[in-house]
């Protein structure tokens, strides 16, 4: 494995070597030093073109937990800013020795382009581009899952989940499917019809407009936030009829099995897509979400440049 | 080639042999550590685990009191991770006390060029201030490439540097045995 672009790309073992590796990376954590010497000498750059507090920081803290040294690049206040293009940016980049660029792009695709325009010899993993892709996170979410369901064994073989809200433009809905597919686990995308993308149904999942008759059969829920952008857009009538139609409180929770856990990627809109009494529930696993979030992020940086780097290079 | 090579296997321990180094090296390390109140054991992935095992199994038979053993995964200390793929992490588990102020006996299985223990001691020093640290192996072959010795040595076995020791262990491999082959390559 040379880069991290999509969540389609891992097959089963490989997605399932990370999640053990973040296992142990996670037993690490708990010990008074958490610095590992493995990366040591390595300099991860974080390329964020777009804002995103919980995972540049979740980068950042995996990086600097395993020894590399971090570059923060935030497009805001950068050259890019005075018009330069990803292509300068990135043979900048490759001149200061960057060994893996983590790139967040607000262009679905921009992390590929960078893997194969033959611009950096470094890894590439995607954090996020567009409303395509966000694989760490559907790696993050496995290992909650893992974690959290059939006592902890890690089978997700047959894992029943429901992923809620704005699939349209989510790129976590998109790596989530694609992940639980490989692992065997069975998605249901629920969304009003507007915001589901177009070619839905070629996707490995199933798919529902009524979040009631989905969440009393499902063994994890996950609500997507529906971005304040988009209501002006006009893709439901008003916040409060979503909210009411798809939104996720105390009610509508009892509805789930005993055993299920609630998840949401992150910021979360508390009254939009989930109530305070969910956020704050026993069941909701948010917080460990963020947490877990960096032992995968150590995981996948330890296999991306922790060995040998192919021939050739 | 390979099967040629494969009846060069030449044994050197036997399960009976190796059963006797375990319990002499329980023996000599209460000995050495008057008593076993202090001891922590931890093996090295995965068979220095089970040789750890087996010792502080014998330990606690020889004093009558349990003996904590753990496991100290070593990957990502190596000296030689840029030198192959990435390798799949093993579990570490220090027992629940830790590790300060105690006597840790590193366990491993076959003691080469001292490269393992090396970062095993960098690895224990994340995890703690052992008073002292020991090293157990069942098999010293030679070769070392650091200034490290064992403590205890189930047997010292002369190889030539292009000779292989295999080690295999009930829990793992089914059966107790170490041979030692003169094939070239892995």
């Amino acid at each position: 494995m040379r880069h991290l672009l999509s969540a389609g790309d891992l097959d089963r073992d490989a997605a399932l070597l990370i999640l053990d590796t973040a296992a142990e990376m996670a037993a690490l954590s708990d010990r008074s030093v958490k610095k590992l010497p493995t990366l040591r000498g390595r300099t991860v750059v974080n390329l964020f073109f777009e804002d995103s507090t919980r995972t540049r920081i979740s980068f950042e803290l995996a990086a600097k937990r395993l020894s590399a040294d971090v570059i923060n690049f935030a497009a805001k206040g950068s050259s890019v800013s005075k018009g330069e293009s990803l292509k300068d940016t990135a043979l900048t980049l490759e001149a200061m020795g960057a060994d893996a660029v983590v790139i967040r792009h607000w262009d679905s695709g921009a992390p590929y382009r960078l893997a194969h325009a033959d611009w950096i010899g470094g890894s590439v993993v995607n954090a996020g581009d567009g409303t395509h892709e966000h694989p760490t996170q559907a790696l993050l979410d496995a290992y909650t899952m893992r974690r959290h369901l059939r006592d902890g064994t890690g089978a997700l073989e047959g894992v029943r989940v429901g992923i809620v809200g704005d699939i349209l433009h989510s790129r976590v809905a998109r790596s989530n499917v694609l992940l639980l597919q490989t692992l065997g686990a069975e998605v249901t995308l629920v969304a009003p019809p507007t915001l589901l993308p177009i070619g839905i149904e070629q996707w490995p999942c199933d798919v529902s407009y009524d979040i009631d008759a989905v969440l009393p059969n499902v063994d994890a829920v996950m609500m997507l936030r529906v971005q304040a952008e988009r209501m002006q857009d006009a893709y439901f009538p008003t916040a409060r009829e979503y909210s009411r139609l798809y939104g996720l409180d105390g009610e509508r929770m009892r509805l789930l099995p005993e055993h299920a856990i609630v998840m949401h990627p992150g910021p979360m809109n508390r009254g939009m897509e989930i109530s305070a009494e969910v956020a704050d529930s026993a069941r909701a696993v948010m917080v460990e979400q963020v947490a877990n979030g960096v032992s995968v992020r150590m995981a996948v940086l330890y296999l991306l440049l922790g060995g040998a780097k192919e021939l050739g290079e | 080639m390979a099967a040629a090579r494969a009846h060069d296997l030449r044994t050197v321990l036997t399960g009976d042999d190796i059963a006797r180094a375990t319990r002499r090296i329980a023996h000599e390390i209460v000995e050495k550590a008057k008593g076993a109140s202090d001891l922590v054991l931890l093996g090295i992935p995965t068979r220095g685990v089970s040789l750890a095992q087996r010792i502080g199994l014998a330990i606690s038979e020889i004093e009558g009191i349990e003996v904590p053993v753990g496991a100290l995964d070593i990957t990502l200390y190596r000296d030689d991770l840029r030198l192959q793929p990435p390798r799949a992490l093993e579990s570490t588990l220090i027992p629940a006390g830790g590790i300060d102020g105690r006597t840790v006996v590193l366990v491993d299985d076959v003691l080469f060029s001292g490269r393992t223990i090396r970062a095993a001691l960098d690895a224990l020093n994340d995890v703690g201030r052992p008073a002292a640290v020991r090293l157990a192996v069942l098999v010293d072959r030679g070769h070392r490439e650091l200034p490290i010795r064992p403590d205890y040595v189930g047997k010292n076995i002369p190889t030539s540097g292009l000779e292989q020791v295999h080690v295999r262990l009930v829990e793992t491999d089914g059966a107790d045995s170490v041979e030692i082959s003169s094939a070239r390559e892995a």
